[in-house]
């Protein structure tokens, strides 16, 4: 016999921290979380820039002390079990669970899921960029967790393509760490980020910022050497004569974030082919019912205030569904 | 010094195969690598087919050593414990008027003694094919086509030549051979060995291996083929691989399985300057895309995941395997472009003859281990046999690569086995490679290097000396 659960939320980041409040607020007693980090929190703590809980908690906080915040209410409320280095590596239709930890593989069904596994960077290989493929390319939010956590330097010349807000975020922090930040290439005639992001983390430092730009070669055998840069028209077409090369041995790519959906695609929940977000007729629901989503894998969110107001939505539909199937 | 009996210059997959083959022999034996792993050259950039012989010139030596090799390999596979999938292949035609090419290919490659060669019609391709182009209108069927992971094929063939007594030297770039009395003394970067006989493996570069000797009189081409990985998720986008009508230079972009599940379309044939060259293109991708919508018009750029380009080492149209007159004791293994794979078991058995004809003796050892356990891969396995495992060792239920399902017992697994670079790691388990490329796990997959291998983690690679990850750690504040 499979055991059952009430509620179980995939992904202890902000998203997954609110819905489970949310949900024991509104009466829900048996709540297992699921984190496949060492700790819950999630992306917040490699982000140990502030500028997270103006609208929420009215305060500039560090990613990490707005994570610690739901840290410590959670784990305050013993009806809520969390389980960390937890995988789930298979979700099915009838809402039964498949996750391995350290040990341990277990197979749960679940009365209601809320899915809350945040969003993924889309690479290099995704926005197809010739040349070679040596070291030093890497995602923004990768080199933020080799900076952040692990307390490595990924590189000293750096080019950040996209200017997505963890690039941004990113370009200041480099600079800061005393590498040299060569510029920023955009394809798009503005940032895609946050205007205070592009003012304080770019104009400030007097990093050179090029709109309708990209990247079009990569060199370097054994480690990015150069890239090169060329401008582009409306139609993101490359104009003639525009090339130029610029050295360096770091190429940081920002070019957007995807929700993470694997596992309710296993699970046969429709998503959108285009942004990968459940197709849903309402804010955090998706095609099968009882099975809910929040958070950066419902949506990519600019801010995390935004993620946790929707995920206390999450935990109220899921505790309502809940009444109702009884 | 040390002697040895046979010393095989380069580790890619011709070079393993033969060290595997040797070892079952009392002989002494080295295999010396320049790179800081084995299958860092040509074989770790193909498609990883096992060709059944079709689209080979009729009585070559390529063409006669594919088809043995098919079969060949699959004994192998079994005793490594790599898998083989025998898949099949369709070779397409879209015109009645094609038709006669077909039954030319099939005529040829029946000579060869290919096996089990049909033409089939629209129907059977409908049916069998159904993501095909419904304008295609009959196929060459191949039914012995094969697919492996081409890197276990080298590191899996390298492990057992190593548990049977044979040496594998890396980071041992070959410099300088001369010849004393009856050996040959080799100088490389890791010092002399001193050889009776020598195996020059050394795929891209075995001209300038063969020039060491006073041999010159071929050199090798790089060809480059650009080659595009898709999303896992498209698994079951055809089951067969998908060739077009062969043209003279190579057989074609085609629509690939994989050992690992990803499909892959590709390669181009271009001929480059530089044996570096291992550069992507945009041309590259638009050929490739082109070419393979053809074949499965429902292909979607958006599904690529990753790109490369490998180096086929062309010397001439076929391959060069002989025994060196001028230079006793001296065997070339040059131009080994495709089908090299799939030929490699047989050019192995081919050198132990030419090395017979030289004068080594050959004795069988009484005990060869023949077989290698199997490898575990998570993403292989049924939920049942991933369970027992993690029960007998909980680091099977730690999970460091989310895209693939790879477990930090694996990834130390792999470096016990061999591997030292980031690549090594990947080639070998399959973390890094899925859809998000190693942003979730590099940073694990690094620290779990530097302790196995007790290195800073500033030291660890991507590929070797000049790949280093990170360029430092963070100052102090
Ligand atoms: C795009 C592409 C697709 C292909 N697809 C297929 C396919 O589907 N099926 C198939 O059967 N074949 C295929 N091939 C061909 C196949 O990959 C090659 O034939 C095969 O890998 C050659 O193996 P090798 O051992 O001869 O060469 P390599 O793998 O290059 O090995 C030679 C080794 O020698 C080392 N070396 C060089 N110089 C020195 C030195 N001085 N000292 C020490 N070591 C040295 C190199 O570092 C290298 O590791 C393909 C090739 C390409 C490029």
């Amino acid at each position: 016999m499979l055991r059952e659960r009430e509620l179980i939320i995939v992904g202890g980041g902000p998203a997954g921290m609110a819905a489970a409040i949310a949900a024991h607020e509104s009466g829900v007693r048996d709540i297992l979380v699921l984190e496949r980090d060492y700790c819950l929190g999630g992306i917040l703590n490699q982000c140990i820039h502030t500028g997270f809980g103006i609208r929420h908690f009215k305060e500039v906080l560090a990613g990490p002390e707005y994570a610690d915040r739901y840290v410590n209410q959670i784990q305050s409320i013993p009806e809520i079990e969390i389980s960390i280095k937890s995988f789930v590596v298979k979700l099915t239709r009838e809402k039964v669970l498949t996750y391995l930890k350290p040990g341990q593989m277990h197979e749960v069904k679940a009365k209601a899921i809320i899915m809350a596994t945040g969003c993924r960077e889309r690479t290099r290989e995704m926005i197809h960029i010739a040349g070679t493929r040596p070291s030093g390319i890497f995602s923004a939010g990768l080199a933020q967790r080799l900076m952040n956590i692990d307390a490595l330097l990924p590189g000293k010349e750096v080019l950040v393509v996209g200017s997505g807000d963890i690039g941004l975020i990113m370009a200041r922090r480099f600079t800061l760490e005393g590498a040299k930040v060569k510029g920023v290439v955009e394809i798009a005639k503005t940032t895609r980020g946050l205007v205070r992001n592009r003012v304080q983390c770019i104009e400030d430092f007097n990093i050179p910022i090029y709109f309708s730009h990209k990247i079009s070669k990569i060199y370097g055998r054994n480690r990015v050497e150069a890239v090169d840069v060329v401008q582009v028209d409306d139609t993101y077409k490359e104009i003639q004569g525009t090339l130029f090369k610029v050295p360096c041995d770091t190429i940081l790519i920002s070019v957007g974030l995807i929700p993470e959906n694997e596992l309710m695609e296993m699970a046969g929940v429709k998503l959108d082919k285009k942004t990968n977000s459940p197709v849903s007729d309402g804010l955090n629901k998706t095609s099968i019912p009882g099975i809910f989503s929040c958070g950066n894998s419902f949506k990519v969110y600019d801010i995390v205030d935004s993620v946790t107001r929707d995920s206390i939505l999450a935990g109220h539909l899921a505790a309502e569904y809940l009444k109702g199937a009884k | 010094m040390k002697r040895y009996d046979v010393v095989i210059i380069g580790g890619g997959v011709v070079g393993a195969s033969i060290a595997r083959k040797l070892s079952q022999y009392r002989l002494k034996i080295a295999l010396l690598e320049k790179e800081e792993e084995l299958a860092f050259g040509v074989s770790k950039s193909n498609s990883g087919i096992i060709h059944p012989g079709t689209q080979n010139p009729p009585n070559s030596l390529k063409g006669h050593l594919c088809v043995q090799g098919n079969y060949l390999m699959r004994k192998i596979a079994m005793d490594l414990g790599v898998d083989f999938k025998e898949v099949g292949e369709l070779i397409v035609a879209f015109q009645e008027n094609e038709i006669p090419e077909l039954l030319r290919l099939k005529k040829e490659a029946e000579l060869l003694g290919v096996p089990g060669l049909e033409i089939v019609d629209r129907a059977w391709l409908r049916k069998r094919e159904p993501n095909l182009n419904a304008e295609a209108c009959a196929a060459l069927y191949a039914p012995t086509a094969g697919i492996v992971s081409p890197y276990r094929v080298v590191y899996d063939n390298a492990e057992n030549a190593v548990r049977n007594g044979a040496e594998i030297h890396t980071l041992a770039e070959v410099e300088a051979i001369t010849k004393k009395d009856t050996f040959f003394v080799i100088r490389t970067k890791k010092g002399i060995f001193n050889a009776k006989y020598i195996v020059n493996s050394a795929g891209l570069f075995s001209d300038r291996i063969a020039n060491m000797v006073g041999i010159n009189d071929f050199y090798v081409h790089p060809r480059k083929g650009e080659e595009f990985l898709l999303d896992k998720k498209k698994e079951n986008l055809t089951n067969h691989l998908i060739f077009p009508l062969p043209t003279k230079t190579s057989k074609g972009i085609l629509i690939i399985k994989t050992s690992d599940g990803n499909p892959m379309i590709g390669p181009t044939a271009e001929d480059v300057e530089s044996k570096d060259d291992l550069s992507t293109s945009d041309e590259g991708l638009a050929k490739v895309i082109s070419a393979a919508k053809r074949l499965v018009p429902s292909i979607d750029e958006n599904d690529i995941i990753s790109y490369f380009a490998g180096l086929r080492p062309a010397s001439g149209k076929d391959f060069i395997i002989r025994r060196e007159k001028s230079v006793p004791g001296f065997i070339t293994v040059a131009g080994i472009q495709s089908p090299g794979l799939t030929a490699a078991p047989a050019i192995a058995a081919l050198v132990c003859r030419l090395l017979g004809e030289s004068g080594l003796t050959f004795k069988r050892k009484i005990f060869f281990h023949a077989h290698r356990k199997k490898t575990i891969h998570l993403f292989t396995i049924s939920p049942e046999h991933t369970k027992s495992l993690i029960r007998k060792d909980p680091a099977y239920g730690d999970i460091v690569c989310r895209c693939e399902i790879v477990s930090r017992k694996e990834i130390e697994d792999s470096i016990s086995r061999g591997a030292r670079t980031a690549d090594g790691v990947k080639f070998r388990t399959r973390a890094q490679a899925g859809r998000c490329h190693g942003t979730f796990c590099t940073s694990r997959v690094l620290k779990i290097l530097a302790e196995k291998c007790k290195k800073p983690v500033t030291e660890i690679t991507k590929r070797g000396k000049g790949s280093e990850i990170v360029k430092g750690e963070k100052r102090v504040a």
